[in-house]
């Protein structure tokens, strides 16, 4: 039975891709691509369009809750959805709440976003050799002598020339018996690989900012987890200085002054060179600042250090540039005219939180 | 009329079993008839709010798809679905099993149970179904005559004002009957108190009195020229009333304006319903119904239904202890004067009367009550702590949302609020002829929440697109009123005295 509602269906996919109605497009919201670890839920972006009505303003309103915890203390998960009394249709339905797992999510995330899959660097650079034992040879060493093996050659020998006695089955193994254990060297392509976050913490990165990198490095590291099962992060955070920091810094700290770009990338480059040598470990440089640099002078030294040395040992470079009142967003136009067609740097202008769906993939999607 | 052809003989037997025990414990339900659809076909009656046949709208694709998706991505799925009508339909889904069939028939007795007998349903129209169907054809034929397009524009335009309607209509008289014309045309002149006695008349009757007495009347007759005479809470009925539609327009705008009415009642009882289809199941469930191989699974399902979210308000959950506290209650005697002016911790705790009315007591609260008077009557402080119950609000300075108190009273009326006119800003026509220009204004009845602007502004966009003159919305934005304007082509706005 072809279903009635396919053809609303259609009409509201035709709506959301742009085909008719544009009238409608201010008001679809891509359901924001939120995900949290743990117990706490994750919502699926789909595009939903908002019919406005006359309705209160959400933060002004507040509710009634139910559970544990102090006045004071935030809600833990995420935000609520204000108005449990809202204009609807509840004729009763359940809607029961699944644990999704990373994987899943990042399938979802897949799907919803059309990513390829990622291929890690060619396995002509990256190799790592692991024995695996795949035959038998007449020779070796006694350690690795397979006796099943043994004893079936000795057992053949036997029958052949007529010494095996079934009525007194005593098998003995001569020298030319013996059976062995061989291994060859197996050639793995390497799937370790680390994402070196880099942020800028001047003054102009505010709490909005922020939260717009925390959440898409949340989807960047599930999607590369699922193809790599070693998956290591470095936070480095910086304005004229750059440090490396734990994660929980990375996202908190908000230092003031001035903005050099160049010691971060100096940075990372330190970290690469001593920790993560290319030849082994696929290297994933993400950087998200306003787009304000101290100097011209300070964005060509970026540029060399790309240029020499982050580009040619890294899988992927990626700027992430989020829109903040302050920042002249003149970086990611210094990095489009010099690596504009380099094809592992990623740039990606970032305006709010429904940015960061076409973000991810751009930076996502070129499978690499 | 029996039709239960559509469900095999397995559950058939199930479905004779629970409504057996549903009329043994006093449930007084509409005939109801079960269907078991398969996952699109229930996901795709859910988009359409509970009905096969709805008239086309992209938004029910739009539910659809989200009901869908939220399907195959394992996130959630409809258990269980029943409509208001007679008889009531309801809907299984295939793939669930049977114990959940069990647990889902049950929950819907008690929904039909409540459709039934609580007053805010009587009104409603109980051959929904059909009048739905109905609703479809003529928007269908509007289409095949004008266009898609343009029908759904309009659509789309009447969407957007389907909360202006006055939920409490149904239940009171607004308007008074009208007054003959003669009647209604002569100026009506002040008598003043009745004498007999000529030289006490200007004592009696003072000039000044008597030019205050005449005030009064030309006021009176003053207020009656003004349109509307009294604020008009139903903006669709005043739009369908005055504004210059078309014929097509005008049947479009009745059509959505009914379904919002027939809707309505059940959001304006959510937590009694749902908590009282929730207290039948458990108890049929619990008591009769359950095998004791089905109880591990009926556990997992039941306390689903039952979890709670820090920032949300399960309804479920509210509305089956609300219950359950009051059967309790009754059943113990804990109200009424004594109960109320004791204030011994320790004897509170353990008053017990032994009267035994709970269950008729929660029968007749079914009845007569809906999810405002039933909170604002029977929320206890006891019952506030005990569930934990507190309220929370967005703290601009962490920019996070809080939990900021557990005061009862607070927590009440935080509860109230959220349920008064259905968690809706409350918006009447106050002038349909503003400024003597023919502009229409609306006031919103400001209690302490402000609007929110930008979606205000694009529904007045939408209000201006029905009355075609310029439109006005007049609301405080914080604490001082400001009057909102749409003249067709641009929006402007200013602050006022009100």
């Amino acid at each position: 039975m072809a279903l009635k509602i396919k053809q609303d269906h259609a009409r509201f996919r035709d709506i959301v891709r742009g085909r008719i109605k544009r009238n409608l497009k201010k008001y679809i919201q891509k359901g924001e691509l939120i995900g949290k670890k743990g117990k706490d839920f994750i919502t699926i972006p789909i595009p939903t369009i908002d019919i406005p009505h006359f309705r209160f303003g959400e933060k002004s309103q507040g509710g009634v809750g139910q559970g544990d915890g102090e006045p004071g203390d935030p809600l833990s998960q995420g935000d609520p959805q204000p108005g449990s009394g809202q204009a609807g249709q509840g004729e009763g339905q359940h809607i029961l709440e699944v644990d999704v797992s990373l994987e899943e999510l990042a399938d979802i995330l897949g799907e919803e976003l059309a990513l390829p899959r990622i291929q890690p660097k060619g396995k002509d650079r990256i190799v790592a050799t692991k024995l695996r034992y795949t035959g038998i040879s007449p020779s070796g060493p006694e350690s690795l002598r397979h006796f099943k093996r043994t004893y079936k050659q000795a057992l053949r020998r036997q029958i052949a020339s007529g010494s095996y006695n079934w009525r007194k089955p005593v098998i003995v193994p001569v020298r030319e018996d013996r059976r062995y254990r061989t291994w060859k060297q197996v050639p793995l392509p390497e799937t370790n690989a680390v994402v070196i976050y880099m942020m800028d913490v001047s003054g102009s990165m505010g709490d909005e900012q922020k939260e717009i990198v925390r959440i898409e490095s949340f989807w960047i590291d599930t999607w590369l987890r699922k193809h790599y099962k070693g998956l290591e992060t470095r936070y480095i955070i910086h304005d004229a200085v750059a440090r490396e920091v734990d994660r929980d810094t990375f996202f908190h700290t908000r230092e003031s002054g001035g903005t050099m770009i160049s010691s971060a990338y100096k940075l990372a480059l330190e970290l690469i060179e001593s920790d993560y040598a290319p030849s082994s470990w696929n290297v994933y440089p993400f950087h998200f600042s306003d787009g304000d640099n101290w100097s011209a002078d300070d964005t060509r030294v970026c540029v060399e250090i790309l240029q020499e040395r982050i580009l040619p040992a890294v899988n992927l470079f990626a700027y992430g540039q989020v829109e903040s009142p302050y920042g002249s967003g003149q970086f990611i136009k210094d990095l489009r005219e010099a690596f504009g067609e380099r094809e592992n740097v990623a740039l990606s202008e970032i305006a709010d939180k429904e940015g960061i769906y076409g973000s991810i993939k751009t930076f996502l999607g070129q499978g690499r | 009329m029996h039709k239960h052809t559509h469900l095999p003989a397995r559950l058939h037997d199930i479905r004779q079993k629970v409504e057996g025990y549903a009329r043994e414990y006093g449930l007084d339900f509409y005939e109801t008839v079960f269907e078991v659809l398969g996952f699109d076909e229930i996901n795709m009656v859910a988009a359409y709010g509970g009905f096969p046949n709805r008239y086309p709208h992209w938004r029910f694709g739009m539910d659809y798809e989200r009901l869908a998706k939220g399907y195959e991505y394992g996130l959630s799925k409809i258990y269980e679905m029943v409509i208001n009508n007679d008889p009531s339909y309801a809907y299984l889904l295939e793939s669930n099993m049977d114990v959940d069939q069990k647990l889902v028939m049950a929950h819907v007795f008690g929904h039909v149970d409540f459709f039934k007998n609580n007053f805010m349903f009587q009104h409603t129209n109980r051959k929904m179904m059909d009048q739905l169907a109905n609703h479809a054809t003529r928007v269908r034929r509007y289409q095949d005559k004008l266009g898609v397009e343009m029908v759904e524009d309009f659509i789309d335009r009447c969407l957007s004002l389907e909360n202006l309607i006055d939920y409490q209509s149904p239940y009171v008289k607004r308007r008074p009957d009208r007054p003959n014309d003669e009647e209604a045309s002569q100026r009506k002149i002040a008598h003043g108190f009745k004498t007999e006695r000529e030289y006490m008349r200007e004592y009696i009757n003072p000039p000044e009195f008597m030019q205050a007495e005449q005030k009064k009347l030309d006021d009176e007759a003053a207020r009656k020229k003004k349109f509307p005479e009294r604020p008009e809470r139903d903006v669709l009925l005043f739009l369908l009333e005055n504004a210059p539609l078309e014929r097509w327009e005008h049947d479009v705008l009745s059509i959505i304006r009914e379904e919002a009415y027939y809707f309505a009642p059940q959001g304006q009882t959510k937590i009694m319903n749902e908590g009282w289809a929730t207290y039948w199941h458990s108890k049929i469930m619990t008591e009769k119904a359950l095998d004791a191989s089905e109880v591990i699974d009926y556990a997992d399902h039941h306390s689903g239904t039952l979890a709670t979210h820090p920032g949300q308000l399960n309804p479920y959950k509210l509305g089956v202890e609300l219950w359950r506290d009051l059967e309790d209650r009754w059943n113990k005697g804990r109200f009424g004067k004594e109960y109320d002016e004791c204030d011994s911790f320790v004897e509170r705790r353990q008053w017990d009367k032994k009267l035994g009315l709970g269950r008729q007591k929660i029968f007749e609260v079914r009845k007569h009550y809906n999810d405002v008077t039933f909170i604002d009557e029977f929320l206890t402080l006891e019952f506030v702590l005990e569930q934990k119950l507190f309220t929370y609000g967005y703290n601009e300075k962490h920019q996070r949302w809080e939990i900021l108190e557990r005061e009862f009273k607070k927590v009440k009326e935080k509860l109230l609020h959220m349920l008064t006119n259905f968690g809706q800003p409350t918006i009447g026509v106050e002038d349909g002829n503003f400024e003597n220009r023919g502009e229409l204004l609306l006031v919103h009845k400001h209690d302490g929440v402000d609007l929110k602007l930008d979606y205000a502004r694009e529904t007045l966009r939408h209000v201006q697109t029905l009355w075609r003159r310029p439109v006005n919305l007049a609301t405080r934005v914080e604490g001082r009123w400001t009057q909102f304007r749409f003249d067709g082509r641009e929006h402007s706005d200013r602050r006022v005295e009100l």
